[in-house]
């Protein structure tokens, strides 16, 4: 099976060696999206034998983990797994998350942060991640724990339909819904994670105001829409 | 002709000059240009013949003429914006798709060349 990993990576030139190194020992192609970095990033990851996408500007996450995502479509891979390039996720928690779609059994799965076994997370996430629990489980019917995990992995129909649909900006909780519309399978299970090695996380506090309401409309609509619209997967 | 009249009629005169301008340069597309040019046409009209207002204010019962004329160009400002951020929107969504076509493609070529490289380095038997 030919499975691919996505690190969406911004200006993560001092992690990106450590990340990298760290996935050798799995058992696929890495792929950095090099968002439009002013640092060396793409550089790093070339030199030490990363295939490398590199956007002309800035696209933010949605459309960095989606270029990946359509490298995968596009190149025919089987499976994708987005892993962060700012190295909070481990190569050996891989295994967890690749399992069930290697089976058949799932689309999408999740690694989650929250589920026995898992990595404790801030208070003001915390509260993020419940609401949007709610929602997704209001308009999906699915549970998932941890909804704004980007430790993920994409089975094929999955790629296909990210290739098309993918929110540009905070699109990890969306993304869950859209699928489960679409009828895809998702699945989420625990998994270990690291705290960053450095920087810091894309969500300030004075965003998270805008990132509830962006995400809680974009699903809402999402649910206006009706199956057809989303795609025919 | 009073003071406020001559005003208004010399900005509409003004800004149909100026649009119409924007247009020999190049700078705005017929598309819009026609949308405030008709605007500019639409508030001369009004300048010239203030009785079309009166009249028709006094008969959707607004006693105050000038608040139809705001009520009108708010609604027509409201509306002309929200067709802005539509097409705001889907620029930034092609704009998106570009980039990243662009990256895929750039990738290719790279890919394209580092192979031929190799065959070039090592000839087949």
């Amino acid at each position: 099976m030919k499975i691919l990993a996505i690190i969406p990576a911004y200006n993560e030139a001092d992690n990106i060696r450590a990340v990298i190194e760290d996935l050798r020992s799995f058992g696929g192609d890495i792929l950095v999206v090099n968002d439009g970095s002013t640092d060396e990033t793409a550089a790093v990851a070339k030199s030490l034998g990363a295939q490398v996408l590199s956007h002309p500007f800035n696209l933010g996450i949605g459309g960095t983990v989606q270029s990946g995502i359509r490298y995968a479509h596009e190149h025919g891979y089987d499976m994708a797994i987005q892993f962060d390039g700012d190295g909070q996720h481990r190569a050996d928690q891989i295994f967890k998350i690749v399992d069930l779609v290697k089976r058949g059994e799932a689309d999408l799965v999740i690694g989650s942060r929250t589920l026995p076994g898992g990595y404790k997370m801030g208070i003001t996430r915390f509260i993020g991640s419940r609401i949007f629990h709610c929602l997704i489980r209001f308009l999906s019917g699915h549970t998932i724990e941890d909804p704004t995990s980007g430790f993920r992995c994409y089975g094929k129909k999955t790629l296909r339909l990210f290739a098309r649909f993918y929110s540009d900006d905070y699109p990890e909780v969306e993304s869950i819904v859209t699928a489960a519309r679409s009828g895809l399978r998702v699945v989420e299970v625990p998994v270990l994670m690291r705290g960053r090695l450095s920087g810091h996380s894309s969500i300030t506090r004075r965003k998270s105001a805008y990132y509830m309401l962006k995400v809680t409309l974009a699903m809402v609509v999402d649910a206006m829409r009706g199956r057809q619209m989303i795609g025919e997967s | 002709m009073d003071l406020p009249k001559i005003v208004s009629l010399g900005l509409s005169l003004g800004i149909f000059a100026f649009v119409l301008w924007l247009v020999r340069e190049r700078r705005l597309r017929e598309k819009y240009a026609l949308l405030w040019l008709s605007t500019s046409i639409f508030i001369i009209l009004l300048t010239v013949s203030r009785r079309a207002l009166e009249v028709a204010a006094l008969s959707i019962g607004i006693y105050y003429p000038p608040s139809l004329l705001f009520l009108l160009g708010l609604l027509f400002l409201l509306i002309v914006t929200i067709g802005q951020s539509v097409t705001l929107s889907r620029l930034s969504e092609s704009n998106h798709r570009l980039a990243q076509e662009m990256a895929l493609l750039k990738k290719q070529l790279e890919d394209e060349i580092a192979r031929r490289k190799r065959t070039d380095d090592h000839p087949g038997p």
